[in-house]
This record gives C-alpha cells, structure tokens and sequence, in this order.
C-alpha cells in the first residue's frame, strides 16, 4: 500500500511535468530571475503532494478525481479566445462599474479593459506588466502569503501562472470607485486551463475596493484555477468580493490569502453560483492587533454542482474580531460543503471571533456537509461558532401567514430574506445592488422557490 | 496570591489518589502480539472455536491497518510488540469463581478502591463486575438479578454458560473491522462484563463494571456487551484506576450496546486512569471504540461520561439511531489539567424516521491541557424528521491550555433539522471577585463556578457518581489557578 501509492500519483502529475519543461523552454526568460525559481519550487510541491483525496481531511467531502482525470491543457496562448470574448453579452456588473480589468482565459485584455486616467493614486496594472517594471517591489510581496505548503492547487498556480491583476494603493491613497477584475473563460475543448494570479496591496490608511468575477462563454469542461494574495496595512479599508458563475461544467479552484496588519478593515465577500465543482480557499492572517474582518458567503447551487468553502482564520495578534456568516441554498442533486476553523493563537487575547453557516436545503436530494471548527490557545476569548441546515422555519412561514400573506409568498420572501442578508454586508452600492438583482432573478427562476 | 501557592503545594505534594500498585501472584503471557499469543489467551480462556477464528480474523485484518492520526493529540508511537496482552492474578481451582474463593488480597485492594465486593459491605442497589488486569475477579448480586431473568457476568463466564448469545451479538455493533484499536480488541480482549435484559424486564439496580489495571507494562483490553432485549430498561456505570507509573500503559477497549423495540440503556462512565504527573510523564493511553445500536423503534440509549484521567483519550461514545423515533444522548464533560490531551466526541447516525439526538459536551481545559470536542452528525436520506442538537462549551483556565471543537454536520434529508452551538470562554474575573468578596477561596470559586458549568452533564449520572465526579472535578482541578 506504502509503495503504490506515490507511484500513482506520479502518474497524474506526469503531464504537469512535460508542460513544464516546454514552459521552462519558451517562459524561462520572462519576468524577474527570482520569478523561475519559485515557479519551480511549486511544481516540485504539486508533484510532492498530488491532487489531494476524500482521505485528505480538508477534501473528505470534495472529490476532485473528475478535475485529476481531465486532460491538463495549460493556456500559453494569449491571443486567442480574444475574438469571442468581444461578442458576448454584456456581462453583469461591467456596466455599473466604469474601471476594469479583463482577462481572457488568464490573459489580460486591453481592448475590454478600461482604466480612468484618474485613480486617486492607486496603480492598477496586470501582473505581467508589474513584474517587468517593478520587480522588487513585487518580490517583497509575490507568493509570501499564498506559499505552497497549504494545498497544492496554489502550488500549481506558482508554476503556470501567466497574468492577473495588480493593484496597489500606496499610503494614504484611496479610490471610491470600485475596481473590477473579470476573468473570462472562451474554452470550446475540454481541459483547458487558466491559472489567474492576483496580488492586491492595500497600503497604511488606503481604501480600496477590489471585486472579481469568473464567467465563461461556453458550456465547456475547464479549469480555473485562481489565487489572490491581498495584504492589508495598518488602518486601510479594503472590500474585496469574488463572483464565481462558471460555466455548469466547469472546475473552479481558487485561494485567497490575505494578510492584515493593526487597526485594517477587511471585508471579503464570496457569491458562488456556477461551476460544477468550486473550492474556495480562503485563509486569512490577522498579524496586528485591533482589526475588523468579515469574511461573508453564498452560494447557490442544483443540479450535480457542488460548492466547497474552506476557511481558516487565524488570530496571531490581541484584540481583533473577526466574523464569518456563510449561507447556502442547496437545490436538486447538489451539495454545499463548508469548512471554518478559527485558530487562536496563545497571545492573540481578547479575541472576538464568531462563526456561522445556515444551509437551506430545497430538495430531498440536496446534501450540506459543514464543518465549523474552533482551535483556540488563548484564555481571554469570546469565540462561537453555529451551523444549522434544514428547511425553511415552520414558525416563521406560520407567522406570515396568520398576517395574510399566502404560503408560497411567504416562502418566497422567507427565501429572498436568507440570501439578502448577506447580500445586504456588501458595502459599495452599486455591486449590491448589482448582486441583489442577479440573485434575486437567480432565485426566481428556480421553480423550487415559488412551488409547494 | 499566598493562597494560590499553597494550593499548588498542596497538589503538586497531593497523589493521584489511586496510584497504589497491589502486590499479587500474576500469570502473563510474553510480551508481544501473534498468533500464538492469541492461542494462548483463548486457550486460557477455554473458548469454543468460532470465537478463536473470530480472533484470529480480526488479528489478520488488524496487521493491514494503520494507526488512526487525525486526532488532535501528541504522542510517541507505540509498540505493539512490547505490551503484554494478557496478566492475570493466580486463580486456585478452575472454572468460573465464586467471590468466596477471590485472593483476600485483590478484594482489599476493591475496598481501597472504594468498590466493597464483600458481601455485608456491598454498595446498596449497584451489582458491581471487578475486572483486574485482564481478567474479572467476582461479580456480585448475580443470583438475585438471575431471579428476574437477567444476565450479568463477566465475559469469560458468558462465553462458557451462553455462547450462543456471544455468538449472536458479538460484533454485530462494532465489527473487528471498525478502525485499528477495535480490531486490536478484537484479536486480543481478555474479559469484560456481558449483560442481557430480558423483555419487558426493568433492571432493578445499577449495573457497573470497576476496571483496575495493576500490572505494569500490560495493556488491558476489554470488552463490554450490553442488550436490552424489547421494552427492558437497563442503567449501567463504568469506573476505572490504575497505579502511577513513568510509562505509560495502553487501554484499548470495545463496548457494544443493543437497544431492541422500545428498549433504553443508560450507560454512564466515570474515566479516572492515571493521567500521569505534572510534567506529562507517564498515564493511561485510552484508545477506546464505544458504539450503541437503538436498533428498535422507540429505543433508546444514553451515553454519559466524565473524563477526568488518562494522559490521552481518544474516544467517540456513538449511536446508529436505526429504529423510527429512536432516541440517542450524549452527554460529556472532559477535563485535562497538566500535560493531559482529550480528543472525545460523539457520532449520531440518523438511520429512522422522527429520530432525535441531544449532544451536550463540556470540555475544561487547565494547565498545558488540549482538549478536542471531534463529533459527527449525519442524517441519512430516510431519516425523515429526525432532529439533532448540538452544545459544545469550552472553557480555558490559563493561558498555556487550548480548547478545539471540530464537529462534523452532514445532512441529506430537507425535512431534518441540525443545530449545533459551541463557545469558548473563561471564569470571569468578576465572577471570582464577586465569590471572593464572599469569603470563598479562589480555589473553592474556580470549583464552584466548573461545577456549575458541568452541571448540565453531571444531573444525566446516578446519584452515587454524581456525588463522585463532583468531587473529582475538584481533585483534578486543584493547583489549576494560580
């Protein structure tokens, strides 16, 4: 069994290599120098550690061998897909939202991206761009807080990854204006794979808000396979949100890694409607002391989807709150799984942390698996967590209706209310109302929602 | 913070109250695991073949397991070939014995203990199973619960007088195949108390089984079989003690409950191993596989348990709720002080419809203790209606301990409901100022206010324990505040 096992998983990562050593040809001279030897280290720790399996406790309820038995087909080409993306529908949220940057499957587009001359300081650029004209800067910062010791789907992106965004608000500067990162996937064949990489940087008293969106234009087999690395300086406020509406075959794997300092304000948001099997990696490290952060949820998932978030939290300093409210509306065959871990460290006292997931189920096949866990060191805390999965409160339904209002009406509104309250701790205004309308007519559409 | 010292002293000064070794002739089997070994001990214990092949099943499928590393606790790896797997005392004569023919020795040993086997002494009310090392010593008021149908015996004796109930029951809850310390178990188990219930019979006194680990470098591994046959009620307690050591000592046990139509059993547990000394050296490995099965509609079972020793525990008190409105409970409260590490929970399994289960866990942690509520709601797709309830509390006193809860929620039917609550907390500083102003010792406010925090759990246990994992609670917390 102790033989076997490593042999088989040099297999799957077989193709990886092979990709790599025609990357490592033709990429090689990119970027800065300290560039390869990191993308290397993170090949050489996907291979090490391989997809991850059900016997792995952070996967137990996601089985990613669909995603392990699809071809790996890296996109290197930066042009195309261009043309399509041009054609498609508008997407939501691009029209309220005047400053954009858009990749095409893990590319950067000029043409669909728009950048306002004024910014109030803020540089917003692609990565590609930043590594070429501010390398050092970049090395400071570059995959210090995603490292690739935690999982191996961001060890992976270390080694392929080609462009994404670039944003960095230096001290004191502030953009009221939300900024839109789109990734767009034109994938026609199964297997294609984009590996978008971010890095938002929010220095000492800046404000920013950062959004990203994933759509595709087909119905597509692919794979995204996302990081973001934010890091959040002493007293600066930063909105960070995440769309995910993949295309209902494809594999959407993401991390995001953020790392805050004293007295910042952070609020994460995480909207998944699509992909047929998404994970979320958020891990968050408060390293100052006195900080605010949110991390806020919802997924909506039918069919076969499944929806996996995965949270660590960890508080290394004293005195800052966190909270986390993640709920999940589970229809047809799909299920939603949730990991949450609050990790106190010793020293962090008086911490405030609190945890909760609600999952409505709203057919009988529909599953939610959750997994709210606290790990705490430290004597001086307040910390819950609560986790609840069911159907819709009898009581609550009985309480609209003795006031008149008919049954499905009541559900109806019961339902819209579950996800607007998350919907509701988006602060800029136009992305939730953007997000609110969306989910609301996602919802309507559900035939589930109405029936009964 | 004079006072505080002096505590401290006092505990550090202050034994594990049943540290005591008793000096009696033992007969052991050579260190280490194999077949030959698992001859031996069948052989001592006369057994029919069916059980000596199930053994030896189980021995093989163990060989290809490996040790379970998920939980939360520290420990250097341990050798299965260094442990012995059976020491009992001497026995003169042969057969099944009769109290009157126990060495005088191991019933002293009892009285010490607090646990009086001699017939004018006995506890009132509490038919005790002595279980010394691997073997049962006496068990008493057996004649009088025989009158009313029901059987309680150590294994060995059910073995030999009803073999045809071990045969039936044996395995049927938690098969050797279950993880790595149930089959361990199953190859080697040495003794352990077997009960029947008879329908529609209510048990009219507690039943309890005293564990004593005695030898050194013995592990000791028993195994518990309760069933309580259609609407028959059963109430049944577990302690345990063994002497201070320096190394530390396996105890890998199995208990299987079976709850028919209607049935309830009651199964409480009051763990007090050696938990080792105050720089972690030596206690109690207690790796144990604990599983109720309310197999019959409107059944019924209930764990309770107060964990107070071992160096580490590693054990999930479980139910299958398969009958329709069958009803599981857990109820725990688990304290580690010194170098100690718990990692208990549950695990409910909603198989029938209208099934509900209650899960209440109070963890305290003190000093360099870890302590891990891990537990498991599932609710299988039929399981219509079923209604789960969850409470994990931890409380910190220090700031050198830690307290973990990871449950584990999956849910597959919408008409279901889930809920489960945790939070973490310490004594307020105004709650001890508030009992000190009130002329109570820090020491005595900590007690009172755990107590309090515990009392959830402790009002689940019969009266007797209630009394004793109070006071427990107080041992073992001495020297905590400071």
């Amino acid at each position: 069994m102790i033989a076997t096992q490593p042999t088989r998983e040099m297999k799957v990562t077989d193709p990886y290599f092979k990709h790599f050593e025609r990357f490592e040809k033709t990429r090689s001279t990119d970027g800065p120098g300290w560039l390869f030897p990191m993308r290397k280290a993170g090949l050489m720790r996907f291979a090490e550690t391989g997809f991850p399996t059900l016997r792995d406790e952070d996967w137990r309820y996601t089985n990613v061998a669909p995603l392990a038995s699809l071809p790996f087909k890296p996109v290197f080409d930066s042009a195309s897909g261009f043309p399509e993306a041009r054609s498609i529908r508008p997407w939501p949220l691009a029209q309220s939202i005047g400053c954009r940057l858009v990749f095409v499957n893990g590319c950067l587009s000029p043409d669909l991206s728009l950048i306002p001359d004024r910014n109030g300081g803020v540089k917003i650029k692609n990565l590609k761009a930043a590594l070429r004209e501010d390398p050092d800067f970049l090395h400071a910062h570059f995959s210090r807080y995603a490292g690739n010791g935690d999982n191996s789907f961001a060890a992976l992106n270390t080694a392929f990854f080609q462009d994404g965004a670039f944003i960095h608000a230096p001290a004191g500067s502030g953009l009221t204006e939300p900024i839109l990162l789109v990734f767009l996937s034109t994938a026609t064949d199964g297997g294609n794979t984009s590996h978008p990489r971010n890095l938002i940087i929010a220095e000492k008293g800046s404000r920013l808000a950062v959004f990203e969106c994933y759509y595709s234009v087909n119905d597509a087999v692919y794979f995204t396979n996302a990081v973001t690395e934010v890091v959040v300086g002493d007293a600066a406020r930063l909105e960070h949100g995440k769309f995910q509406d993949e295309s209902s075959a494809a594999f959407h794997m993401a991390s995001m890694h953020a790392h805050l300092a004293d007295r910042c304000d952070f609020r994460s948001h995480s909207v998944a409607t699509g992909a047929r099997l998404s994970r979320n990696n958020i891990r968050i490290k408060l390293d100052g002391e006195g900080s605010d952060c949110i991390l806020n949820g919802l997924y909506l998932t039918k069919g076969d989807q499944l929806c996996d978030h995965h949270m660590i939290v960890e508080h290394a300093k004293p005195h800052c709150n966190s909270h986390e409210y993640f709920n999940g509306i589970l229809d047809g065959r799909s299920r939603g799984v949730f990991h949450g871990r609050i990790f106190v460290r010793p020293e962090a006292q008086k911490t405030d942390a609190k945890q909760t997931n609600k999952n409505l189920l709203l057919s009988d096949d529909a599953a939610a698996n959750t997994k709210p866990q606290l790990e705490i060191y430290a004597d001086d805390v307040k910390c819950t967590h609560g986790a609840t999965v069911g159907q819709l409160n009898d009581e609550s339904i009985f309480y609209l209706r003795a006031r008149g209002i008919p049954l499905e009406t009541a559900r109806r509104m019961l339902i819209h209310a579950f996800a607007g309250e998350i919907i509701e701790r988006i602060q800029c205004e136009s992305v939730r109302n953007e997000l609110d309308r969306l989910i609301w007519e996602r919802l309507e559409q559900n035939p589930q929602v109405a029936a009964k | 913070m004079s006072t505080a010292t002096e505590t401290i002293e006092g505990f550090v000064s202050k034994e594990y109250k049943y540290g005591f070794f008793t000096e009696v002739e033992t007969e052991s089997a050579p260190p280490g695991l194999n077949e030959e070994i698992i001859q031996l001990i069948s052989t001592k214990k006369n057994e029919p073949d069916f059980l000596l092949e199930w053994r030896l099943k189980a021995y093989h499928h163990w060989l290809t397991m490996r040790e379970p590393n998920w939980a939360k606790v520290k420990y250097p790896p341990v050798d299965y070939q260094k442990i012995i797997y059976y020491s009992a005392p001497k026995r003169k004569g042969t057969g099944p014995a009769s109290l009157e023919e126990v060495d005088p020795k191991l019933l002293e040993t009892y009285e010490k203990l607090g646990i009086p086997l001699k017939e004018r002494e006995r506890l009132a009310g509490v038919a005790v199973d002595a279980v010394f090392d691997s073997v049962s010593v006496g068990t008493t008021f057996k004649e009088q619960l025989a009158a009313k149908g029901i059987i309680f015996c150590s294994f060995t004796d059910a073995v030999q007088e009803h073999p045809e109930l071990v045969k039936k029951y044996l395995g049927t809850v938690v098969p050797y195949t279950d993880n790595f310390y149930a089959a361990l178990n199953s190859a080697v188990f040495s003794d352990g108390s077997f009960c029947y219930i008879p329908k529609g019979v209510r048990c009219p006194m507690e039943l309890s089984t005293y564990f004593r680990i005695n030898a050194a470098n013995t592990g000791q591994f028993e195994r518990t079989l309760i069933i309580a046959d259609e609407g028959s009620y059963v109430s049944y307690l577990e302690g345990c003690t063994a002497p201070m050591r320096d190394e530390n000592q396996l105890h890998a046990a199995v208990v299987e409950l079976l709850a028919l139509d209607r049935a309830e059993i009651k199964y409480s547990t009051v763990q007090n191993w050696y938990p080792g000394d105050e720089n972690g050296r030596g206690g109690i490995y207690n790796f144990v596989t604990k599983r109720g099965m309310a197999k019959g509609a409107h059944s019924k079972i209930s764990w309770t348990q107060v964990e107070t020793g071992s160096a580490i525990t590693w054990k999930y008190p479980s139910v299958v709720l398969q009958g329709d409105n069958s009803v599981g409970e857990f109820y725990s409260v688990a304290l580690t002080n010194n170098y100690q590490q718990a990692d208990t929970g549950t695990k409910m399994v909603h198989v029938g419809r209208n099934s509900r289960s209650t899960i209440v866990s109070k963890g305290i942690s003190a000093g360099h203790g870890q302590n891990s509520y891990r537990g498991l709601v599932k609710i299988l797709k039929g399981a219509s209606n079923a209604r789960n309830f969850s409470q994990c509390d931890s409380l910190l006193l220090g700031n050198k301990c830690g307290a973990h809860t990871f449950p584990y929620i999956e849910v597959k039917n919408t008409s279901s409901k889930v809920e489960h609550e945790a939070t973490t907390s310490k004594i307020g500083e105004d709650q001890i100022f508030y009992c000190n102003q009130r002329g109570l010792s820090t020491q005595d406010a900590v007690n009172m206010i755990v107590n309090g925090y515990c009392k959830e759990v402790f009002k689940q246990l019969p009266m007797e324990f209630a009394v004793e994992a109070q006071k427990l609670l107080g041992v073992s917390l001495e020297g905590s505040v400071g």
